[in-house]
């Protein structure tokens, strides 16, 4: 075990590295297309309705697996051709959205109606109560579940793999068809998943939770 | 529903600062308020009383606009509220003139409603900066003046968690006052406290009355409150005005019998 480590733990580093460039980017694309699918969902104007509810039916209701082959395989022959690591982390941060947008929406309606009523007593526009009104108290409300979801998406990165993006699942299947050492390939890439999972996005979310409870006046 | 038969504006000089004019509420086919005329002068204070489900709430709630009327007309001021004149005709407000027009009506919530995730000093300040375009300095000038006011300016800091019912009442008393509103509402503003802090909610609400020309309209349960500092108690029965009259004629001679078993009612239940 300690030989293969010294062996190809810089490899499994770098593949780690990849992982959680995947894993930020796809958190970015995943709040922003959460929480415009949201609000959309929410919108007054059915149009926008319309649009937010076909990106949740389509991310929501379809393998990720397809979704991630149809942004890099076919996606070109209608002329947009990205990049494997562009197509991995866009491709992940949508499929996400799409179950994120809902926590929005659910988080938004939940909070209390007198707080909709009083910001309306004070002439405040709907932009302007959503923004400073209703998110920031939904935002409390959203980030329980947004933590698992987080986990989720990390895990959902190793897909990435499979259009040839070099993260930690991409390296250890290479290692693993070098050396047959499957056991210890596989077996360290489960490690290193679940220390990100454990040790990095667990407390930085339960430390966003009590930042925000503080800013409530609750802690 | 015919609107040709409604002013579009009130004849200036004698008009009421409130007027509801054949006012219809009603969820499907529940009549919640049956065709309401009321008038509210400049400066007067008139509290609305009557079993629960007798509509009482409904006339606050249509005033702020925060339900929409199934008939009739409101004017504030003798302008239309929840209507607007367009090429000579009264039609539906849009969401633009009824934002304008509610800028001048304040309103306390039974549950305050305030904003947790703001100090109370926050929550003042918020309408003043965000809707009337005031500088944060000026408007931390007006928030603290009010705060001080209604007695809460040791506690401007504090999110509303840290406050007492009858405390964050005050403060929600405060931030609708830092609007500067001409109408103030006060929806069971005391129900939801505790009897010991009732006290100091009605003491502001006192002060108001005595040292402001703010014109009031008042849903309560608490009828001696209500006979110490009204112009006028209208009773609601029904989703009608049952019996309306100075409080001294109205407490110690109703005329209705409705309005003399409620008063015996409440009577009992203290």
């Amino acid at each position: 075990m300690w030989d293969f480590l010294q062996t190809y733990g810089p490899r499994l580093f770098d593949g780690a590295l990849v992982t959680s460039a995947q894993f930020v980017l796809a958190a970015l694309v995943a709040c922003a297309a959460a929480l415009a699918a949201g609000l959309g969902r929410l919108s007054a104007f059915w149009p926008v309705r319309g649009l937010a509810t076909v990106y949740i039916e389509i991310f929501r209701g379809t393998s990720l697996l397809v979704q991630l082959y149809w942004i890099f395989f076919v996606l070109p022959l209608f002329g947009v051709s990205l990049p494997k690591f562009e197509a991995g982390f866009l491709s992940v941060g949508l499929n996400v959205g799409a179950y994120g947008a809902e926590i929005v929406r659910g988080a938004i309606q939940a909070v209390p109606k007198g707080q909709w009523e009083a910001s309306y007593a004070l002439s405040m526009s709907p932009a302007k109560r959503m923004r400073r009104i209703i998110l920031p108290q939904a935002l409390v409300l959203m980030l329980p579940p947004w933590g698992n979801l987080m986990i989720e998406l990390l895990k959902g990165t190793a897909l990435v793999a499979l259009i040839s993006v070099p993260d930690l699942m991409f390296v250890a299947k290479q290692i693993n068809g070098a050396t047959f050492r499957s056991a210890e390939a596989f077996g360290a890439a489960l490690l290193i998943y679940y220390i990100l999972a454990r040790f990095l996005i667990t407390p930085a979310m339960r430390r966003l939770e009590r930042v925000m409870a503080r800013r409530l006046g609750r802690a | 529903m015919d609107l040709s038969a409604y002013p579009l504006e009130l004849p200036k000089g004698d008009c009421p600062m409130v007027r509801f004019m054949n006012v219809t509420k009603s969820y499907g086919s529940l009549v919640v308020l049956d065709n309401l005329n009321l008038d509210i002068q400049r400066g007067e204070m008139v509290s609305v009383i009557g079993p629960s489900g007798s509509g009482k709430t409904t006339v606050l709630r249509m005033l702020m606009t925060l339900e929409t009327i199934n008939g009739g007309v409101i004017y504030i001021d003798g302008k239309p509220l929840t209507h607007m004149a367009r090429g000579g005709r009264l039609v539906p407000a849009d969401e633009a003139h009824l934002r304008r027009m509610r800028a001048s009506i304040g309103m306390c919530f039974q549950h305050f409603n305030l904003f947790p995730h703001m100090t109370a000093l926050q929550n003042c300040m918020e309408g003043p900066v965000q809707v009337l375009g005031l500088s944060k300095a000026e408007a931390r000038a007006r928030a603290e003046e009010l705060l001080a006011m209604v007695g809460m300016i040791e506690k401007k800091d504090q999110h509303p968690s840290r406050l007492s019912g009858g405390q964050q009442q005050r403060v929600a008393i405060a931030r609708a006052l830092a609007m500067r509103p001409r109408i103030m509402l006060f929806d069971e503003v005391t129900s939801a406290l505790d009897p010991e802090v009732i006290g100091e909610v009605t003491e502001v609400i006192r002060k108001l009355v005595a040292e402001h020309d703010l014109t009031m309209l008042m849903v309560t349960h608490q009828m001696g409150f209500a006979r110490d500092i009204s112009d006028r108690i209208c009773f609601f029965y029904k989703g009608k005005i049952e019996e309306q009259a100075a409080p001294e004629q109205f407490f110690t001679n109703p005329q209705k019998e409705r309005t003399q078993q409620f008063l015996r009612a409440v009577k009992d239940a203290d």
